[in-house]
């Protein structure tokens, strides 16, 4: 019957909205959950969530070693060109040449934060840092060498 | 009578500061956020320093516009609203015009505000400005019908148009109580009629943000635009103020029977306060409302009314006739 059906359109209607009601009115008086962060005035303190992803960044241990053998891995991975390794070789003690990393180039302004790279790595290398305030005057101080000056490879990453 | 002409215009003034920045908050609260924190003492002055940005800005006419009525439009809004004011009884003996048909004059000076929204969408000489208009032309005359029979229905109980005297009838119980269910029921119509009729979501077709960029007031700046946001919180304090008068006994203390104790303690606390605490929760609603619930389409818009509120409404109303001839009510 189509009066029966009427009356409980109108009761399942006005169930819904109270739903809605007491979800909003569970925000407004349970302050605690409120998600803004005061940025400037909160920098000390920030918490960023795990997967935050900010620059790529190359991990050296306490002896100025890295785990980048120079495979550009990473370099074909990237989509847009961010990444650039140029490589050199090195003489080992006994007399052999071998493949290694000369700068590792990052053009930050090109990189969108994928985290490609950072799967493509077999060494793990490199990983997403936590950093966020990239502005600067110059657009040249974007490009970055990862390797830090007089870095080499750590013993026995092949 | 001078001074407490002034008086209701300051509180005029007063109102729009303060509704601005308690729908700010309570958004900002609903939404998970903090809302105005700067300005002052907790935001405190957040729509002071707007206003003050608005006085300064330019007042621009455009140049296809027909200028006389486009500048003529927010003064109308605004006179609307100030007319409203007059037979709202603010306190127990403070009531600018006490007429005898108080609840018609306001019924019939409210739908006035559209006359200043068709003004305003016609002479902005815009398509969209003109969409918004006729969307709240048929809004308005669509939900006037029943937001007009709930307010009937306590004119049947109270048996008088004068604000006062509906007041006055409370005075052993407030109509929501008194009145059972049917009451209850043409309280809720009422809620959602006024919020339909004074243009706020989720009935906010008018202006529509999102599809008509402001609707009606599209083309108005500066000053002008401020006096159309200005009346539109104005509207929804005068129809809460009606509602709180109509249905939760305007200035009346909170009696319960025979608990002598009890209203004696309720008596102490100043009428004023009874009603703008029972004014401000019932904006807080509408606010609620705005900030909960979607938007809805203009066939939407209109099947609420013509297919559920105003048949319901209308079979309220005679149930609530029948119960005050029977004397079926406290």
């Amino acid at each position: 019957m189509f009066i029966l059906k009427y009356i409980k359109e109108v009761f399942s209607g006005l169930k819904s909205l109270a739903v809605g009601l007491r979800r909003t009115l569970y925000y407004f008086s349970h302050h605690k959950e409120i998600i803004t962060q005061q940025y400037p005035d909160n920098r000390d303190t920030l918490v960023f969530p795990d997967r935050f992803k900010g620059e790529v960044v190359m991990v050296h241990d306490d002896n100025n070693e890295h785990a980048c053998t120079g495979c550009t891995a990473c370099e074909l991975a990237c989509p847009n060109a961010t990444i650039k390794i140029i490589t050199k070789f090195d003489i080992t003690p006994e007399g052999k040449k071998k493949k290694a990393i000369d700068k590792f180039v990052y053009h930050l302004e090109l990189c969108t934060m994928c985290n490609l790279c950072v799967v493509a790595c077999p060494t793990d290398a490199i990983k997403m840092a936590q950093t966020f305030e990239h502005s600067v005057f110059n657009r040249a101080e974007l490009t970055k060498v990862l390797n830090k000056p007089d870095s080499k490879i750590r013993e026995g990453v092949e | 009578m001078v001074i407490a002409g002034i008086a209701v215009i300051t509180l005029f003034a007063l109102l729009g500061l303060v509704l601005v920045l308690m729908e700010r908050r309570v958004a900002a609260w609903i939404q998970i956020r903090l809302g105005p924190n700067r300005v002052g003492p907790g935001g405190m002055l957040q729509s002071l320093a707007d206003t003050l940005k608005l006085l300064v800005k330019e007042g621009m006419t455009p140049d296809g516009a027909d200028k006389f009525l486009f500048n003529l439009a927010p003064f109308i809004a605004m006179m609307v609203a100030m007319l409203l004011m007059a037979p709202i009884a603010f306190a127990s003996d403070f009531q600018l015009w006490n007429l005898n048909i108080g609840v018609l004059y306001v019924t019939a000076i409210s739908s006035l505000m559209v006359i200043s929204i068709l003004m305003a969408g016609w002479a902005s000489n815009n398509k969209y400005s003109l969409m918004g208009a006729m969307r709240s032309g048929a809004q308005i005359v669509s939900y006037e019908l029943s937001a007009g029979l709930s307010i009937m229905s306590i004119v049947v109980l109270s048996g008088s148009l004068n604000l006062n005297e509906i007041i006055l009838s409370q005075a052993d119980g407030w109509w929501i109580f008194k009145g059972h269910i049917p009451v209850v029921i043409a309280f809720i119509i009422f809620i959602i009629a006024v919020t339909a009729e004074t243009n706020r979501a989720p009935f906010d077709l008018a202006e529509a943000e999102s599809e008509l960029t402001a609707g009606f007031h599209t083309e108005y700046s500066g000053m002008k635009f401020a006096l159309f946001f200005l009346a539109e919180y104005i509207n929804v304090f005068i129809v809460c103020a009606i509602g709180a008068t109509l249905f939760l006994g305007g200035w009346m203390p909170f009696h319960i029977g025979h608990w002598q104790a009890f209203n004696h303690v309720m008596d102490f606390i100043p009428s004023s306060i009874w009603f703008f605490g029972k004014t401000f929760f019932l904006i807080f609603l509408i606010m609620w409302f705005r900030w909960t619930f979607p938007r809805l389409r203009i066939d939407q818009l209109l099947d609420l009314e013509w297919k559920y509120l105003l048949p319901i409404s209308m079979f309220n109303v005679l149930l609530i006739t029948l119960m005050a001839i029977l004397g079926w009510h406290f």
